[in-house]
């Protein structure tokens, strides 16, 4: 067969989802918020919910996910996307409601709206990109940022006396009672995607369950912050992050 | 024995060229288009060896900018 | 139906939210207003009208859940006292800026910092300009007594729901903690999510098979369509201004020398003016019920017939600056206050006036 009689819908196994809008992504290349938008889309799409979900953008780099993904929004004020979420998902019980949160606005401004909205067990999912640097202002350190990490304000490396330690807080999270579902994924390989896709839609099933809060924490890159190229940063994140911040379930109950 | 082909198609107008999807690919099927860019600059992917393609949807799943598409067909 | 009951300030304004049809309150505890939160509880609403009530991890907390509500067109409200409203501040200038209807409460103490629990009005400026980031305003009534406490809650929430936009209660302490007797209204059902979505279609409800996303933010990175969001801000403060001032007035026909006070401390003025006029002083009193918008073309014309006016505020002297606007210099405007939760008796006030206003003295 040549490649124009295998190019047909009937063929067709993977297709960009219909629930991403038309628009240019304002991500960097290679940056793991177009995959994480890409499978909330899917996700969105084969689960029929459409219809009945509300997403909460942060402030960060997916401060405009409001733009990609085709459903109603409320973007949030720095850190308080848990808190938003909260109102919404009580005032809307009938709605999936979910945050989409990078590491400075759940772990650092919004640690407690994070903690007290996870302790409450909201029924509401948050995804929790941890790419250990804030990408939008600069590049400067997270509170996820490795020891010895170069950022905007760590320039010579994060040092423990100084600015303290990597904030695991998705390990926090998992320690509450309101919790149900407690994953760290990742988006650098296919079989890692492809895990997160399955980590988020359950994080979705619990929410429309009832079953409390549930955390994806997906451990991602930032190639502009991090000064590699995509594919380094991949690397560097598999051989580096995943050391202080391993991958796989940490609660699933 | 039954044999997979595959295909893929790549928006090169959506695509940045991040490159991850060259190297997700188990088939070296991809490649960055080095000499040529797309409207915003960027050396676009495309199926440079598409004969090799087994339709794993691997790049289209590492994809940032969902801009492939992917085609299979089994032959008995 | 209606029901007389004898209550405080800050009960009456949870019972009115119920009675309302309110959807949510979300609050945190903060003395002197801790009852609103402690009867929403006690009530438990949500058994009967299905209200959302939750206390909050902090006042940051809850306001941005009375941000989320709004955003989905639910009636949501939450009340604290002055530092607690300082924390919310953030939370306003945004849901200022999203055109969010919603109702914040402010029983005030004395400040600044931690201050005192004891009543203030020294949150004037932080109420009437801003108090967050931004130009905008909030629709500020300000009650003076129980049963204003419980009528500005649906007042409240219908003009914020009529122009989109937040309104807030600033009660002073008194107010807040004093026991009257008071009418609450009808109690009236909460809207149905079809009457929620066709009074706000703009609201993150979910699409529910509309052919659009509702996306609810305040940010707009291109400067010139950030310039039309605030002159369509601003057209909406000017159609306020135009339509929602009030105010109350008494013993003004004939005022040589006029009082100007809100809140509670209206109240102490209207007796120090029932004192002077028995000595035959001519003295009026006028109360701005909305704070913002101020009622500076009542003040204005009653500038030209007064002598003097007299502005007495539990604060070093805040609403005067509106005042002496209003005036236009044509009289000359002094201040009498008293701070850090010290409320005045009517013989101070009296005090002060013939202080300013030597020839006003019988």
């Amino acid at each position: 067969m040549t490649p124009e009689e295998i190019i047909n819908p009937a063929n067709r196994v993977y297709a960009r989802p219909r629930l991403l809008t038309e628009a240019n992504t304002h991500y960097c290349p290679g940056c793991s918020h177009g995959v994480v938008h890409r499978i909330v889309a899917e996700l969105l799409e084969e689960m029929g919910l459409e219809n009945r979900a509300v997403g909460v953008a942060p402030v960060g780099c997916a401060v405009f996910a409001y733009n990609y993904i085709d459903v109603d929004w409320v973007e949030a004020a720095h850190g308080r996307a848990p808190a938003v979420a909260t109102a919404l998902s009580r005032l809307n019980p009938d709605n999936l409601v979910f945050t989409y949160q990078g590491d400075g606005d759940l772990a650092a401004i919004g640690t407690a709206e994070t903690i007290h909205a996870a302790n409450r067990g909201e029924n509401i999912a948050i995804i929790f990109i941890n790419n250990a640097i804030y990408g939008m202002t600069g590049g400067q350190m997270a509170p996820t940022t490795l020891l010895g990490q170069k950022t905007a304000t760590t320039p010579y490396g994060r040092r423990a006396d100084l600015n303290g330690y990597p904030l695991n807080i998705t390990d926090l999270l998992a320690q509450l009672r309101g919790t149900c579902y407690v994953t760290r994924q990742a988006v650098h390989t296919a079989a890692a995607a492809r895990k997160t896709k399955a980590a988020i839609k359950k994080a979705f099933e619990n929410a429309l369950a009832g079953k409390g809060t549930s955390v994806v924490e997906v451990v991602g890159t930032c190639s502009s912050g991090w000064k590699m190229t995509p594919a380094q940063a991949n690397d560097w994140m598999a051989e580096h992050m995943t050391e202080h911040y391993p991958l796989g379930d940490l609660k699933n109950e | 024995m039954p044999k997979v082909i595959g295909a893929v198609t790549v928006d090169a107008m959506r695509c940045k060229g991040c490159e991850l999807c060259v190297v997700a690919c188990p088939t070296h099927t991809l490649a960055l288009k080095s000499n040529d860019v797309n409207d915003r600059g960027y050396h676009y992917a495309y199926a440079a060896d598409m004969a090799t393609c087994i339709g794993c949807a691997a790049c289209a799943t590492v994809c940032p900018d969902a801009c492939i598409e992917v085609y299979r067909v089994i032959e008995k | 139906m209606e029901e007389v009951r004898l209550m405080k300030g800050n009960e009456a304004i949870a019972h009115a939210a119920i009675r309302y049809g309110a959807d949510g309150y979300f609050g945190y505890p903060i003395t002197p207003q801790s009852e609103v939160l402690e009867t929403l509880e006690a009530e438990m609403p949500w058994e009967t009208t299905g209200m959302v009530v939750l206390q909050a991890e902090s006042e940051v907390a809850a306001i941005n859940m009375i941000y989320g509500g709004a955003a989905s067109g639910k009636a949501v409200m939450t009340s604290s006292s002055s530092p607690g409203i300082s924390l919310k501040q953030e939370g306003i200038s945004y849901i200022a800026a999203a055109e969010l209807p919603a109702l914040i409460v402010n029983v005030m103490r004395g400040g600044p910092g931690l201050g005192t629990i004891q009543p203030s009005q020294a949150d004037y400026y932080q109420a009437t300009k801003g108090g967050g980031h931004g130009d905008y305003h909030l629709i500020v009534l300000a009650p003076a007594t129980v049963q204003e406490m419980a009528d500005f809650v649906a007042l409240g929430f219908d003009l914020a729901f009529k122009y989109r936009t937040p309104a807030m209660i600033l009660a002073d302490g008194i107010v807040g903690q004093m026991m009257e007797k008071v009418v609450l209204p009808e109690p009236r059902a909460r809207r149905t999510q079809a009457e929620v979505e066709a009074q706000c279609p703009w609201a993150a409800t979910g699409r529910h098979g509309r052919e659009h996303r509702n996306v609810v933010t305040s940010l707009e990175l291109d400067p010139s369509r950030m310039e039309l969001n605030n002159e369509r801000f601003q057209r909406t403060y000017a159609e306020i201004e135009a339509n929602e001032v009030r105010y109350a007035e008494y013993y003004t026909d004939d005022a040589e020398y006029l009082i100007v006070a809100f809140g509670s401390v209206a109240r102490i003025c209207l007796k120090a003016i029932e004192d002077a006029r028995a000595k035959g002083v001519k003295v009026g009193l006028l109360r701005p019920i909305t704070l913002w918008p101020f009622p500076k073309t009542r003040i204005g014309e009653l500038a030209s017939q007064a002598k003097g006016i007299l502005t007495v505020e539990l604060n070093a002297g805040q609403m005067i600056d509106d005042v002496r606007l209003a005036s236009e210099c044509r009289v000359p405007v002094a201040h009498f206050g008293r701070m850090g939760g010290i409320v005045p008796n009517p013989n101070e006030v009296l005090d002060a006036l013939y202080n300013h206003f030597p020839e006003a003295k019988p």
